[in-house]
């Protein structure tokens, strides 16, 4: 298990988990989202390649009310 | 010849795209996601604004939100909200431009947490970045002539300069430099974007020849979210339409409006 942060929130994941994999386990899966992991952001396209490393901060963002 | 206008002129134009709507609305606030519909509906505004922030998968009380702005058929114009560097609001715009399919951004970089003032480099070096990226930034600047020059140079093709620090309600604190502005820079769309509490504040804006307005608490806020809304799109219509028209020039001296020649009562004495 590798040690991640999730949304400032500490999370526990299984080692070379790929990002879709994470969102689905989060129940992320059929939310309309954006994704950023230490502070880079990551396309849509990406996350079938993107693998989670130890200490990655995952940002996990949904639309809101704004000014 | 009929001086009465059926229908509002269409010639508000913002990176290419003609709005009839000189009102942009925040979308933050309101009491419910119902209050916010019926203000957006009754602003007759069509861009809204909107933003993202972090959210736990199961909770879905931002949904009605999204699906009453989604339902409004508005043009989305997200924010970059809360964020104090220039790296954070590039990020943010990313994920906007994925998540609500738009390269459109109004660009806020805080540079201070009391007032919320924008960071003026910040702004400028993340306009750059942003427009080079191929978006169409609109950034949420102060009233200084020179910051909005540089973000000009940079390529933004509007400019939100703020008439009062966000939420504060108080109006056009600096007018001589709000009317610098729109005097040196003449071919910029700009619209004045937070700080303002009360219609009137946004039918003065218009009338010192600005071309649009954006807020959110004033409406939010407001007893009657919707009916305020309604307020402030009827003052930036007359707003509008006295810059159009031209307003007179003031006058120390008193002049009477009704002819004095005729007047009864008189004797040559």
């Amino acid at each position: 298990m590798i040690s991640i942060s999730l949304n400032n929130e500490p999370k526990q994941i299984a080692e070379n988990t790929l990002l879709s994999d994470a969102l689905m386990q989060w129940g992320f899966g059929e939310t309309k989202i954006a994704v950023a992991i230490n502070g880079e952001f990551v396309p849509r396209s990406t996350y079938n390649e993107r693998q989670l490393c130890n200490r990655d901060q995952v940002d996990i963002v949904k639309p809101v009310g704004g000014g | 010849m009929s001086y009465i206008p059926t229908l509002p002129a269409k010639d508000f134009t913002l990176y290419g795209e003609t709005f009839s709507s000189r009102f942009l609305l925040g979308t933050a606030l309101y009491a419910s996601p119902q209050l916010m519909r019926d203000s957006i509906i009754q602003s007759r505004a069509e861009i809204v604004t909107l933003g993202l922030r972090r959210q736990n998968p199961a909770d879905r009380s931002g949904d009605a939100i999204w699906q009453f702005i989604q339902e409004s058929g508005c043009r989305l114009l997200p924010n970059t909200a809360g964020c104090k560097s220039v790296k954070e609001a590039v990020t943010l715009a990313e994920m906007s431009r994925e998540i609500f399919n738009t390269d459109w951004i109004k660009l806020e970089v805080v540079g201070d947490d009391y007032n919320l003032q924008p960071d003026p480099f910040g702004l400028v070096e993340a306009s750059d970045i942003l427009i080079k990226k191929g978006f169409k930034v609109l950034p949420y600047c102060t009233d200084d002539l020179i910051l909005c020059r540089r973000l000009v140079e940079v390529g933004c093709q509007v400019l939100m300069p703020w008439g009062a620090p966000i939420g504060t309600g108080q109006g056009l604190l600096n007018r001589y430099n709000l009317l610098t502005l729109r005097e040196r820079i003449k071919d910029v769309p700009m619209i004045i974007d937070a700080g303002l509490g009360a219609p009137s504040q946004a039918t003065e804006a218009m009338e010192m020849g600005f071309d649009g307005i954006l807020l959110n608490t004033a409406v939010a806020k407001a007893h009657n979210p919707p009916l305020m809304a309604e307020a402030f799109a009827d003052a930036i219509d007359a707003g509008r339409k006295a810059y159009k028209a031209g307003l007179m020039q003031k006058r120390q001296t008193a002049s009477p409006s009704t002819p004095t020649i005729g007047q009864p009562f008189w004797h040559q004495k």
